[in-house]
Parts: structure tokens; sequence; C-alpha cells
């Protein structure tokens, strides 16, 4: 057996799941949403499910919904990951405990920090009985409403929770990799502690954090499970929204559930490619 | 190099100043990261717990007593569950191994594509995935049945796999093997006995996480298989919507269970592994 033909033979268990689940799965999607099926008879294509879903007065709403909480969470993450990994790399009294809190809540799945952050900022949870405790307020009603909220607060705060880690444990990796020599070669030239972080610190860490919070970003754009928890009825995010209508006795809201999904899939994809350009130039710049 | 000049007393208070501050935001930091447990802690023990009580005005057990109850439906979800995570993770294992050997060791046309394919499934939904194989499964007789459950678990889990075990033979030495190849060995013994304890503590790691992200699934089990395969996940979204928050309470932290027990076996063994591969699953 040549080399080649033994590399392929290696690969295809893994290509063969990935071919038939993932990419037929995605073919028969897009086949779907194009009202595409010559199983059930239907061979010729169309964008009636595309035109119906741009035609739902939800839909708008909901993309910019999706939008504004992918990228919400992604930068309020972004920035406390550095800000804790800043923290976190020198020596203090504590950095072991703390190390194990920081990197406790990566495998921990998404539902239960969710479950946590409703039983925390519900009007009724545990913050709105310390405000009711310091006589901020007198009843649960006057509590803010930060989950289930139009401004999709809950979820920010779940995906943060849980995503500063995710974001940090990289950006602490590249900052112990890097060593303070660049910094001290800055000092010694003069450079204030902001000039050393905007100037050395951040251009150094910033490919690995950007390539990773791409990944965030694709994540809570695609997620279905925390803004389905934690969100409001409408709008819904685009993913609530498309299993709603896969999931409607009428059988005719299947092929406009298929067009959103893909729709999501599309965007998401849009953030691989920025993923790869950008993990490139991470490779690049090493 | 010259010794630095002792500093000036604005100096060291605003130094001592710094010090304050940093520890202040690194305790703030270690409350908000354990913050979402306690409550979920506490309801799990309550009775009866009531605006505006700090604490229960009553504990109990209930809740776990139900967790416990083999008639509830509790241990057929933990079950299931396994049922569901364990081929998972064992077919994710076997996938990795020779795929991430290929994709650690060797340099061949297509390689980028393979790639690609391989970190798409950690970056287009589930949800996507699942809707469109869900028609392929009615007709071949997979919807509602634990082997589709397992196939559609396994592109996240074994794509997963596939990356760390790339790592993990991106830094591995095949030269042993030879040798011990020309002592005699045939390839069995060769791959037990040199290759096996080389990448053991990234397979573990590997594997963990292949057992991690199938136990978290529910978007594409309940499309897959709603009907008849309840896993604890499906239970713990159930509870998280349901008025029971004692119950919803003591189901997630019987759902964290395997994180934890993740958490102590890896940090024996994440050591050999880059922290950029460590991270996984948001």
């Amino acid at each position: 057996m040549s080399e080649r033909w033994k590399i392929w033979a290696m690969l295809a268990p893994a290509l063969l799941v990935l071919i038939a689940v993932f990419v037929g799965g995605l073919a028969l999607g897009v086949g779907r949403s194009l009202n595409y099926m010559p199983i059930i008879g239907l061979t010729a294509p169309n964008l009636d499910a595309y035109r119906q879903i741009l035609r739902m007065p939800e839909f708008l709403p909901s993309l910019a919904t999706n939008l504004y909480i992918a990228v919400v969470s992604t930068a309020v993450s972004m920035v406390l990951a550095i800000a804790s990994a800043l923290l976190m790399r020198r020596a203090f009294r504590g950095k072991r405990l703390m190390t194990f809190l920081f990197s406790f809540n990566l495998p921990i799945p998404h539902v239960v920090g969710a479950i946590g952050i409703l039983f925390l900022f519900a009007q009724s949870g545990a913050i709105a009985r310390l405000a009711y405790g310091v006589g901020l307020i007198s009843r649960p009603m006057e509590f803010p409403v930060l989950v289930n909220d139009p401004h999709a607060i809950g979820i920010i705060l779940e995906y943060v929770w849980k995503e500063v880690p995710f974001i940090g444990v990289v950006v602490l990796a590249v900052l112990q990799s890097l060593g303070d020599d660049y910094e001290a070669v800055a000092q010694t030239l003069g450079a204030t502690p902001w000039q050393r972080f905007a100037t050395v610190v951040l251009p150094l860490i910033m490919p690995a954090t950007l390539s990773v919070s791409v990944l965030v970003l694709a994540f809570t754009f695609g997620e279905f499970l925390v803004p389905y928890l934690l969100g409001q009825t409408y709008p819904a995010t685009l993913p609530v929204l498309a299993v709603r209508l896969f999931t409607d006795p009428d059988l005719n809201q299947r092929p406009p559930a298929m067009a959103l999904s893909i729709l999501i899939a599309l965007i998401s994809a849009v953030m691989v490619v920025l993923y790869m350009a950008l993990s490139r130039r991470v490779v690049r710049s090493d | 190099m010259t010794e630095p000049a002792p500093p000036d007393p604005m100096e060291r208070r605003s130094q001592r100043l710094t010090t304050l501050l940093r520890g202040l935001s690194l305790i703030l930091l270690a409350i908000w990261l354990v913050a979402p447990f306690i409550p979920l802690l506490i309801w799990s023990f309550s009775f009866h717990w009531t605006f505006p009580h700090l604490l229960p005005e009553g504990w109990s057990l209930r809740s776990w007593q139900d967790v416990a109850n083999p008639s509830s439906q509790v241990l057929p979800a933990i079950r299931d569950s396994l049922l569901i995570a364990l081929p998972v993770t064992v077919l994710s294992a076997l996938i990795a191994i020779p795929a991430g050997r290929a994709l650690g060791q060797h340099r061949f046309p297509g390689k980028r594509l393979v790639e690609f394919l391989i970190l798409a499934p950690n970056i287009v939904p589930g949800l996507t995935v699942a809707l469109g194989i869900q028609i392929a499964f009615l007709r071949y007789g997979l919807a509602n049945t634990f082997t589709g459950v397992i196939l559609v678990h396994l592109v996240p889990s074994m794509s997963y796999a596939v990356l760390v075990m790339a790592g993990v033979f991106a830094n591995y030495d095949p030269q042993a093997e030879e040798v011990s190849r020309s002592l005699g060995a045939n390839r069995w013994q060769t791959f037990r006995h040199v290759t096996l304890p080389a990448i053991f503590p990234g397979l573990m790691v590997a594997s963990l996480f292949a057992f991690l992200i199938s136990w978290d699934q529910y978007i594409a089990t309940i499309l897959i298989a709603g009907g008849t395969v309840k896993t604890l996940s499906i239970l713990v979204v159930a509870a998280a919507g349901g008025g029971d928050r004692a119950l919803a309470g003591a189901l997630s932290l019987v759902f964290i269970a395997p994180a934890v027990v993740f958490l102590i076996i890896a940090s024996k063994y994440l050591t050999g592994v880059s922290a950029a591969r460590r991270l996984g699953r948001r």
C-alpha cells in the first residue's frame, strides 16, 4: 500500500462520518429549504421558503436580536477575558485556587449556567433578595427585568460567564509564553504601564484572542438552548425561531424552518472563513 | 545595570492602591465565577424558600430523593445519556487515533480541505445539521433510535477528538515504533506497548471531551429522537422551564458531575496537551 493510500485509509472513518452525517445533513437541509426533494416528487427547486421567511414580520427583529446578542456577548467576553488574564498572570496568593476556578466552568454545560443565571437574576432571585435586604426594593416587581428581557441581558450574562474563561485561558497561555522581556524593554525605553499594554502586550495577544473570539461569535450566533431558556418570546433568536417553525403542527412550516437554519449556518460559515483567515495569520506571525 | 532608585512615597502609595485594586478585582472575579452554582446548591436542599428570604425557610432532601428514586425519570435518563455518550466516546477515540495521526504526522494534497471539514462542525450549528439529517433518518428508520442519536452526536464529538489527537501526533516521534518493529514486535504489540503509552494522556483528554460533548447535547437529541430517547440533558432543560426549582437545582448538579470528574482527571493529564487544546467547548 502506498503512503498516500495509507493516509487516506487512516482518515476514512472520520471522513465517512463527516460526509455522511455532517455534509449529508447540510445538503438535505439545503435541498429541503429549496423545496427540492425528489423522493417525495419535488423536483423543481425554488426560493419560496426563503421568500416566506423574508416576509415574516419576526424575521428582521430576530436577525437583529441575534446579531446584537452575538456581538455584545463576544465583545464583552473578550475585554473581560483580557482583563482577567492580565490580573491572573503574575504570582499572587491564591493563584492556584483562582486558576482552578477559572478553568472550572469550561466543561460546565450552558444549560446549567443558564439555570444559575435564572436563579440569580430573576425578579425573585438571589440578587433581588439581596437588594431587598439592603432596602433597594420592597417587592420583586421593583427589581429590573434581567431574564427573558427585551435587552437579552440574561442571555448575555450567561455567555459572558461561560466565555470569559474560555477566551481567558487562551490569553493567559499566550501571555505566559511571551514572558516579561518585551515589556521590560518597553519600560527601559520609558513607556508608561498603559503604553506598555497598548503598544506591546495587546498587539502580541490580539491574533490568538481574535481567532478564539470568532469561535465564540459563531457559537453565540447559532446556539439554541441559552436564548430558549433566557430569551424573550418575541422577537426570538433565529435558532429558536427555526425550531419553533420546525415543530409547528403545520408541516408547510418545515421548508422555511430549513431555510432559516441554512441561513444561520451560512452566516456562521462566513465566520468560519474569517476564523481560518485569522488563524492563518496567527500561524504566520509565530 | 543600575539599581532602581528607591520609590518616593507618592509612587509607593499609588503602587499600594494598584495592589489593592488588583486584589479586589480578583475577589470579584472569583465571586462571579462561582455565583451561579450557589443558588443551584441551596435550592436543591430547600423545602420552602419564598421571597425575600436569603436562605430557605425549610430544608429538605426531597429533590435528592427524587433523583435517587428508581421509579422517577432521573435514573432512566442517566442510563439513556450513558447509552449514547459511551458508544460515542469509544467510536470517537477509535476514529480519532488514525485520523489524528494522519493529520499530525503527514503532509498530503487535500490536507487543508480535510482540516476545514473537521473544523466545520465546531462552528456550523448542530441545529442545522440535525434538521437536515433528520429527513434521511426518517426514511432509513434511524429517527427515534439510539443509533440515530449516536450518529448525530458523533459529528461534534469525533471532530473535536480528531483535533486534539492531531495536536498530540504533531508532537509525537514515531522513531520508537521503528525500533520496536526491528526488534520483532508485530503491529499490535508496537501499538500497545509503544504508541499507546506515548499518546495516552492526549487520548484521555480527547475521550473525556468526546463524552462531555455528547452528554451535553440537547437540540440534536430532541430533533432526532425526542419521542423515544429521554436523556438527562432533556430532563434538565424541562426542569429549567418548569416550576420546581429544588428539582432543577438537584438535576443541574447531577448533570455537571461528569464535568467535575473530567476536571479532576484532566488536571492529571493536561500538562502534556497545550493550553489551546484543553479549553474545549463553549
